[in-house]
């Protein structure tokens, strides 16, 4: 009988993270308040125990730091797995990711790689203010050399992250602070994803919506008001936006005609343009209606609720823009 | 690295011997460079050119003391680091000429030339870009217990970067065998640094608890010595240290940079090339201590400048990758 059991997107993280750094001497996680603290989110909880602080290493609030000290470890032999506590913390690592981490195979000629990756959060609705609630991932996906991985369920955090540790590149993981309580069905074997192949996480015939992270969520909810309505949605989540999986995402446009593309980063030159981009460049023979962007707001996320609130997509805004498709 | 004792040899015989390998990399080291310069100037070599030319003896006196699997990272004035370390004349003139049998693959150029062959993690163009990559290469000699130290080449213009601080402090935390060697040449870029840095250079590394002393860049035998001693102490799990070594660029920032007088002045030039010399005041004392005579280096001047022109040709003679390898080695 298969084993059924579910957890969360946090567990899952560290499960992959725990079971990595027991198939592999040479896996590290280092960042600030990782080890006892076990992250200010407890992803990394109880890790520290089993692999000692050299392992699960705690590091002074010096983000450039250490992420350029796991770019010369990821060279020399080790692979490295950085926690920025806050995605918006990224901005301090920019340096060592775009100019050192991306650039250091093509650099050499292809001689030294980077097998590292770094951990960040993304997401709004914290009330955590402007300088913790960016959701930056469109940043490193326009700098060749990173990849960039975006789970939305335990499943596929748990079977990316193992992934992502075992690739011989720089990898961008982002996580969003919203969904570490998610919680969904994680086989408790060894089992990967491979980078760059989306997940069609609902079928359906009249329009594809595009969702990325949390964003899938409010995909499926909207979904789900759409069928009430007659409208059949399909659901494609890209889970890596570089590489990206174009095929599935074009295959479905031309099955639909439709398409809604649905991202938590910011909606000017965000995530959501590219992709937009993707089917108008290369689907726009078989579209019946423009191609509909939603993203964040492009403003500084603001602390107060209901202005927050109003920064991030809803699933109502994906219901109404699927509705006047149909109008 | 003590090796078997060579019994026909003398102790005076053998250190002889090191000092004139020694010159012999650095009259290399200068000879690649003014082939450089004439490569850039006669339009054969693009981008940009930063000549070490004046500083041979600190790349040279601290390579020498390090193994061969030893790591170094080095900057954009970094020719000298990679050729100290063993990187071969030919591929490296045809990397800045931007060829296919560059080290790179023509893809880095003269700011970005690695190997892991010889332990280069790579010269590297953000100032103080590198200190990361250096000291995380400490990390991992530590954790896989490989006895290897990592150099971190860098100029007086990275100390004013707080990359150099945060990983300073988690060197000394973590007792890392890195070596911080900071070259002041007393110039960041064009400005003076008695404009750019405050207080004294050398104890900045001592608020970390790292032990830091200052020495005199233009003499190679004292940078080996001193470099000796602090190699074999980090290696022995002392924790990091620094070096700063005073010496002076003969030529500009860059190869374009020839109207210097607003910033520094000819008088001041004219004394560091005529008395300042490492090349010359390595010579000085080898035929002063009898050690070699004036024949003698003449002669290695001759070979290694036919050595040189012969990686000039080539580099010249080589062909330039495909425009279809431009998409190759973006990821491994």
């Amino acid at each position: 009988m298969p084993e059924t059991r579910e957890l969360t997107l946090g567990e899952a993280v560290r499960e992959a993270l725990a079971e990595e750094m027991r198939r592999d001497s040479t896996v590290f996680i280092c960042g600030e308040d990782i080890a006892e603290a076990g992250t200010v989110f407890k992803v990394l909880s109880g890790l520290v125990d089993e692999f000692g602080p050299e392992r699960v290493l705690d590091t002074p609030i010096s983000e450039p730091g250490f992420t350029g000290m796991a770019v010369g470890a990821a060279m020399t032999g080790m692979r490295p797995v950085v926690d920025i506590m806050f995605g918006d913390f990224s901005t301090l690592v920019m340096d060592q990711m775009v100019n050192q981490a991306a650039k250091v195979h093509y650099m050499s000629g292809g001689k030294w790689k980077v097998p590292m990756v770094m951990r960040a959060t993304l997401g709004a609705s914290r009330r955590s203010a402007a300088q913790h609630s960016q959701s930056l991932h469109a940043w490193f996906c326009h700098i060749p050399g990173l990849k960039v991985v975006l789970p939305s369920t335990p499943y596929d955090a748990k079977g990316l992250m193992k992934t992502a540790i075992r690739d011989e590149n720089p990898v961008v993981f982002f996580e969003d602070k919203m969904m570490y309580k998610l919680k969904g069905p994680v086989p408790p074997e060894d089992y990967t994803i491979p980078l760059g192949l989306a997940d069609v996480k609902r079928k359906g015939d009249d329009v594809t919506i595009v969702a990325t992270s949390s964003m899938v969520q409010v995909a499926l909810g909207a979904a789900t008001m759409l069928d009430a309505q007659g409208i059949s949605a399909e659901v494609i989540d890209p889970r890596t936006l570089w590489p990206l999986d174009e095929e599935t995402i074009l295959e479905s446009v031309k099955k639909t005609a439709r398409a809604i593309v649905v991202d938590e980063g910011y909606f000017r030159y965000g995530a959501t343009a590219e992709i937009a981009s993707v089917i108008a460049e290369k689907c726009f023979f078989d579209l019946d209606w423009p191609v509909k962007r939603i993203g964040a707001m492009h403003v500084p996320i603001p602390f107060s609720p209901p202005l927050e609130d109003a920064t991030v997509p809803t699933e109502q805004m994906v219901f109404d823009a699927a509705r006047n498709m149909f109008e | 690295m003590t090796t078997a004792v060579d019994p026909s040899k003398t102790q005076a015989q053998a250190e002889a011997e090191q000092w004139l390998r020694m010159y012999r990399q650095m009259l290399m080291i200068r000879s690649f460079e003014e082939s450089a310069n004439d490569l850039y100037t006669r339009a054969l070599m693009p981008g940009l050119a930063h000549l070490y030319i004046g500083e041979e003896a600190i790349a040279v006196g601290v390579c020498q003391s390090l193994n061969p699997n030893d790591y170094i990272t080095s900057t954009h004035r970094g020719h000298g680091h990679c050729l100290a370390k063993g990187a071969e004349l030919d591929r490296m003139f045809a990397e800045l000429l931007g060829k296919k049998a560059g080290y790179c693959k023509g893809k880095g150029g003269s700011m970005h030339i690695a190997d892991p062959e010889t332990g280069n993690l790579g010269a590297n163009a953000i100032v103080g870009g590198s200190a990361g990559i250096a000291t995380g290469a400490a990390l991992s000699a530590k954790r896989l217990k490989t006895n290897q130290v990592a150099v971190c080449f860098f100029g007086d213009g990275a100390m004013g970067q707080g990359l150099l601080y945060e990983v300073m402090n988690m060197a000394a935390l973590w007792k890392l065998p890195v070596i911080y060697v900071c070259e002041n040449n007393l110039y960041n870029e064009y400005t003076h640094n008695s404009e750019t840095l405050a207080g004294d250079m050398v104890t900045r590394a001592a608020g970390f608890g790292i032990p830091g002393e200052a020495i005199d860049g233009q003499d190679v035998r004292k940078v080996y010595a001193t470099a000796k001693e602090i190699v074999n102490r980090v290696r022995g799990g002392a924790g990091p240290a620094f070096l700063v070594c005073n010496t002076y660029r003969f030529h500009g920032h860059h190869v374009g940079d020839v109207k210097r007088d607003y910033y520094r002045s000819k008088e001041e030039e004219t004394m560091w090339k005529t008395q300042r010399d490492p090349v010359k005041m390595l010579a000085d004392w080898l035929i002063s201590e009898k050690l070699a005579d004036r024949a003698a280096l003449d002669k290695m001047h001759a070979e290694v400048e036919a050595e040189v022109k012969k990686a000039v040709k080539f580099a010249i003679d080589a062909p330039y990758p495909g425009v279809d390898e431009v998409h190759d080695d973006i990821y491994a």
